[in-house]
């Protein structure tokens, strides 16, 4: 019946977003209330709305979508979830979104991509998140300005035993690695 | 046995043919079930040609037995049986089978459900061959009718009912008929005032002559079937004589307690210990609420007692059961509303400026707390704006999926009296404005005139957490609007959530003591939801107004009238025929242990005291079959439920397509089902 | 009581403060913390953005490492709880996505079957497990007349609530009034903090925060209680910034639930990690609270 619901819609990147996300057949029901981007912190700053997004997705605009600031502005609060009328789990959603448009080099305007990287790098390399490697490298790269002003903030924490120097590595590393060797391989929902 | 069997497959269009292969399955039935004279598909069995076509059968092969493979017997099991009988059949000789709802609309597999229909039709042929010619009984029916719920919709089913001659009873759980329209102020779309068209019903039913109310009182028990139902209603104790009192209204007066009215006045207004709920009550007579009187606290007070004229309070009344005799009930038990604090994040309960929808009802009728001016909380300041949210416990499937259909029209009637009684900017946000019947969407037009001011998206949130400093005190809607796709925040001093309408918290309980089921939302489940709207699948219980789904006051009267007309149809006939589907008690074989006594949910069971043995009350029976299963010398049978009836029928639905299953008859040939007793009767 | 113990990547070193109070508020309570051996990051919000995959086989090594003995765990930052939980969640819910982290799994030697572990935050093991009754009679110095904005924050009410209302949670505030604080009522107590936000926009990040400190400072607070390490470290870390963004002084301490709990409970303060805070807390514990020690803060 489901099934049968989004084939008749006639968008494949509607069937395309439901296929990676968990849940993601209830995007069918969306009344278009606007419950989402009413909830959302950040939503005065979106391109569109989560609501629009689901039209877009209907629409199959998938490069519109794509393009989109949306779901960077997503800071996982999911408000718009457990509000939603209609049960769509819209946070997961916004994953989704998240990981196609890194995945087919479509992102756009931010800069949230570039930390993921530099984040999941560091956490590949020692098994543990490395605060001021991952605020140097980051910044580096993407705003050496903004690591001016990072500065005093740094300071304070180290002075107050808050920033470690060097990072840690855990003792089963090759095991980590292992198991996200097997993952790539594997590859994410298809 | 030499029966004659005649197998009818129905196609009902495309509805079972469509995924059953209907042509195999009559092809099937002829070749391989025993005794088959005649298998015949047709594209509607029910229509009068294919009647006619089994009226045929049964004349020129002198068919013995019938099946029908159709749809649900609640449908045509009437039609079919009626079929048989004009071709001089007897028509419990005639069994339907459900190949439609309980197979072609739940399958997805031609070919399994070709064989569930196969197994289907086997088991009913199985099944008919031990079936008895019944015959049906007539029963008088008892002109006078039962009415639960005395709101709009209870009142007009009464007042048609006592009209038209026949006496009624009325019972009300509150101590005053008039139901939530008592307490509405103005009614949509012609904004004409509710209490001045409800009271005079109002009195019009306590004063006629054929009525006979039975308000602060509850049904407990129904037991009887149509035509013959008896009632246990438990009167509770009002502390007040009604054939002393006269309504002077002193006692209230006199009271020293007051308490905070969560009833009638949804907690905006007070009432007394001893009360009326409100001024144009029907009966007028008040009650006591033990819960805040003085002398039920502490023993002492009595005041009322002391300035009675008339003698009539009576603290030492008593809940009192009353049994009546009635040939029809009709239950128009209404409504109950959302509890919003479901939803906190409207604030409810939290952010005093919050209101509800009937909280605001009260706050704008003239006889309501604030004397109809509509004011904030503190009772003084006017608002100068006013959000209205749409939706609230509606359309929502984590509290409830349905619409409640009233509430777009009751907001264009708030934004209207808003707008006529204050300056306030009036804000409407709605997800889709439904506005359906006569006059809604002339009204909706009005309010764009006047100025009320639509936004579309469901609301998000309010909150007193304000951002900017033109936010500060104020309650601030977070919404997007949906026609903009952006988010907004408006400020304002007032919010009214559109609670939605849910059924009452027992409405299941009353309904099974009735015999009636409820939807997955809670209302009462009608006999057809297009074709019979105020009939319900027990004959002689009717439904009528809000317990039967959301809607507005036309609707709960038109409904009340049909009701009411239901019944004045059983009551003119005068007789009713009685299913024949009863149990019967072998009184020689019978011990006499009275087991079967107290576990007959319709108390139909006697006890012969000379005798000593136990005895079916035919007309009370419903054919439930508890008795039979529970009788230890199996000396009780059930017509029409015969083990070997039954026997058979599961012999016959275990046949399997699968010639390597585990199934009886994997050979696809009729077993001895048929032709043999079956080896399992029990007992 | 036993649980297993996992602290996150911030409660190493920038939220050191949440570690050394959970475990002390823990030891008084007769809860027993046995830290995973070897845990590694939950990958925070950042690997699910990028493969969805990976970041359930990266959480899922910590649940495979859990004490087979044991089968709650303890999570005390709420992206650490919330990537428990849900890669549980998920693997329970959608068996084919489980057999792929458990065939990832495979590769290092581990395995985990997806609804072993219980995934709890301690304020749910408190508040639920010990209640009222068992917590008050802990308190040897009450924090009359400490005014305290409790701080949820998102991902331990949402979307996985245990028991407690997704919008306006009342856990926080009841064992705080059972220690005798004074709860203000916190609006925003549920609302975000911008997450990650601060290093990818930064005028989005501090307009979130300054709300947050704004609403906290209108209803009087004392100081804003948190539940998670990147709440902390947002409100408290640029708070400076936040004021000389949009020319406020706000100046709101920011410390951990725990941490005042644990002052309830009679710990001395530099056992509970005070004086960690960039906004010093100091000086109003020893304005307000008259009988603290000498000591508390930096």
């Amino acid at each position: 019946m489901i099934q049968h619901a989004i084939a008749t819609r006639g968008s494949s990147f509607l069937q395309e977003v439901i296929e990676h996300t968990p849940g993601g057949e209830r995007i069918v029901h969306c009344l278009q209330c606007g419950s989402c981007g009413g909830s959302c912190p950040n939503g005065a700053d979106m391109q569109y709305t989560p609501r629009a997004i689901f039209a877009l997705i209907n629409a199959d605009e998938r490069e519109k979508v794509l393009t989109s600031n949306t779901m960077w502005c997503c800071v996982s609060c999911y408000f718009c979830t457990t509000r939603c009328p209609q049960k769509i789990p819209i946070t997961d959603i916004m994953y989704t979104l998240k990981r196609l448009a890194i995945r087919d080099g479509l992102a756009k305007d931010t800069d949230a991509p570039a930390l993921a990287k530099t984040f999941t790098d560091l956490l590949d390399r020692y098994g543990r998140s490395f605060e001021l490697g991952l605020a140097s490298r980051f910044y580096l790269f993407n705003k050496p300005m903004a690591l001016l002003k990072m500065g005093p903030l740094g300071l304070s924490m180290f002075s107050r035993g808050r920033m470690a120097l060097i990072p840690k590595r855990i003792k089963k590393i090759e095991q980590l690695q292992a198991i996200i060797q097997k993952a790539r391989q594997l590859g994410g929902r298809s | 046995m030499a029966e004659k069997l005649g197998i009818y497959v129905c196609h009902c269009g495309s509805n079972i043919a469509g995924m059953v292969d209907v042509e195999e399955v009559a092809r099937w039935a002829g070749k391989q079930i025993a005794d088959v004279a005649v298998a015949r598909d047709y594209k509607f069995m029910c229509s009068s040609l294919g009647q006619q076509m089994i009226e045929e059968d049964i004349r020129k092969l002198g068919l013995t037995r019938v099946v029908v493979a159709a749809c649900s017997p609640h449908l045509h099991e009437k039609t079919f049986r009626r079929a048989c009988a004009n071709a001089k059949l007897n028509p419990y000789l005639c069994q339907l089978t459900n190949i439609r709802e309980h197979c072609s609309w739940v399958s997805t597999d031609r070919e399994a459900a070709t064989a569930k229909a196969k197994a289907l039709v086997y088991a009913a042929a199985e099944r008919v061959k031990w079936q008895q010619p019944l015959e049906p009984m007539p029963v008088k029916v008892n002109p006078r009718t039962l009415v639960v719920g005395g709101g709009i919709a209870g009142l007009q089913a009464t007042l048609e009912l006592a009209d038209a001659g026949y006496e009624v009873y009325l019972v009300e759980r509150s101590p005053s008929i008039g139901g939530h329209m008592a307490q509405f102020d103005k009614t949509f779309p012609t904004l004409d005032c509710s209490a001045c068209i409800l009271t005079p019903k109002m009195s019009e039913v306590g004063q006629h002559e054929r009525v006979r109310m039975l308000t602060y009182s509850e049904l407990e028990e129904v037991s009887g079937s149509v035509g013959h139902f008896r009632v246990k209603i438990r009167k509770k104790a009002r502390y007040v004589d009604e054939n002393l009192c006269t309504g002077c209204g002193i006692c209230v007066e006199k009271c020293p307690r007051k308490v905070i009215d969560h009833e009638f006045e949804a907690g905006l207004g007070y009432r007394k210990a001893i009360y009326t709920p409100f001024p144009q009550a029907v009966p007028r007579i008040p009650v006591i609420d033990t819960q805040a009187c003085i002398y039920f606290e502490r023993g002492k007070c009595r005041a009322c007692e002391k300035v009675c004229p008339t003698n009539a309070i009576a603290f030492d009344q008593k809940d009192e059961t009353i049994e009546i005799d009635v040939g029809n009930i009709i239950l128009a038990t209404g409504w109950k509303m959302f509890d919003c604090r479901r939803l906190p994040q409207y604030g409810y309960g939290r952010l005093p400026n919050v209101y509800t929808n009937l909280e605001f009802e009260r706050l704008c009728n003239a006889a309501g707390p604030t004397g109809g001016k509509i004011v904030l909380r503190d009772r003084k300041t006017e608002p100068r704006s006013v959000a209205i949210i749409h939706c609230v416990g509606s359309r929502d499937v984590k509290t409830n999926e349905y619409c409640s259909a009233v509430c777009c029209m009751a907001a264009l009637k708030f934004g209207h009296l808003v707008l006529e009684k204050t300056k306030a900017k009036v804000y409407s946000f709605y997800i889709d404005m439904r506005t359906n019947q006569k006059g809604y969407e002339e009204f909706y037009q009005r309010l764009l005139e006047e100025g009320m001011i639509f936004v579309r998206g469901k609301v998000a949130e309010v909150t007193d957490a304000a951002r900017l400093p033109s936010e500060h005190g104020q309650l601030i809607v977070q919404v997007e609007d949906t026609l903009l796709g952006k988010q907004r925040r408006i400020p304002v001093d007032m919010v009214i959530l559109m609670g939605a309408m849910e059924p009452q918290a027992d409405a299941k309980e009353l309904g099974l003591k009735c015999g009636i089921s409820c939807s997955m939302a809670g209302w009462y489940t009608e006999r057809h939801p297009k074709l019979d709207p105020v009939a319900t699948m027990t004959d002689g219980v009717f439904v009528a107004g809000v317990c039967q789904g959301p809607k507005d006051i036309p609707a709960s009267v038109a409904q009340g009238a049909a009701a009411a007309a239901r019944v004045q149809a059983l009551i003119t006939k005068g007789t009713v025929m009685i299913e024949p589907v009863v149990a019967s008690i072998n009184e020689e074989a019978c011990s006499g242990c009275r087991i079967c006594n107290n576990l007959c949910p319709f108390n139909a069971i006697e006890y012969d005291e000379d005798k000593g043995v136990s005895r079916v009350i035919t007309a009370m029976c419903k054919g439930c079959g508890t008795c039979v299963a529970a009788c230890p010398a199996g000396v009780i049978s059930g017509a029409h439920f015969s083990n070997q009836q039954i026997l058979a029928e599961i012999q016959g639905a275990l046949w399997d397509a699968n010639p390597n299953g585990n199934g009886l008859g994997g050979d696809g040939h009729a077993s001895s089902a048929g032709d043999t007793q079956p080896s399992l009767v029990a007992g | 009581m036993k649980y297993a113990y996992y602290p996150g990547c911030s409660l190493e070193v920038n939220s050191a403060a949440y570690d050394v109070s959970v475990r002390a508020v823990a030891e008084e309570l007769a809860i027993e913390l046995e830290e995973l051996d070897d845990w590694n990051c939950c990958g925070a919000t950042e690997y699910f953005s990028q493969d969805e995959l990976t970041a359930s086989a990266v959480v899922a090594r910590n649940l495979a490492l859990v004490d087979p003995e044991l089968d709650q765990l303890i999570a005390p930052c709420a992206a650490c709880y919330l990537n428990l939980k849900k890669t549980d969640h998920l693997m329970a819910t959608d068996p084919e996505m489980g057999a792929k982290v458990n065939e990832c799994l495979a590769a290092g030697g581990l395995k985990y079957e997806a609804g072993r572990v219980w995934v709890r935050h301690l304020l749910d093991v408190i508040h639920d497990d010990f209640g009222e009754v068992a917590v008050r009679d802990k308190v040897v110095r009450p924090l009359t007349g400490l005014r305290v904005a409790p701080y949820y924050g998102c991902q331990v009410v949402r979307p996985l609530s245990e028991g407690d209302c997704t919008e306006y949670p009342m856990k926080m505030d009841r064992l705080l009034t059972w220690v005798g604080a004074e709860v203000v009522d916190y609006p925003c107590k549920a609302h975000c903090c911008g997450g990650h936000m601060t290093q990818i926009s930064e005028p989005q990040a501090f307009e979130l925060i300054r709300r947050l400190l704004a609403n906290a400072a209108e209803a009087k607070a004392d100081m804003i209680l948190c539940m998670c390490p990147m709440c902390q470290l947002n409100l408290d870390a640029y708070q400076s910034r936040v004021n000389g963004f949009f020319k406020t002084n706000f100046q709101v301490p920011i410390v951990f639930f725990t941490q005042v709990l644990g002052l309830a409970f009679g710990l001395p303060p530099e056992k509970l990690g005070f004086g960690k805070e960039i906004v010093p807390a100091r000086p109003v514990l020893e304005a307000k609270l008259s009988s603290a020690p000498a000591g508390a803060g930096a």
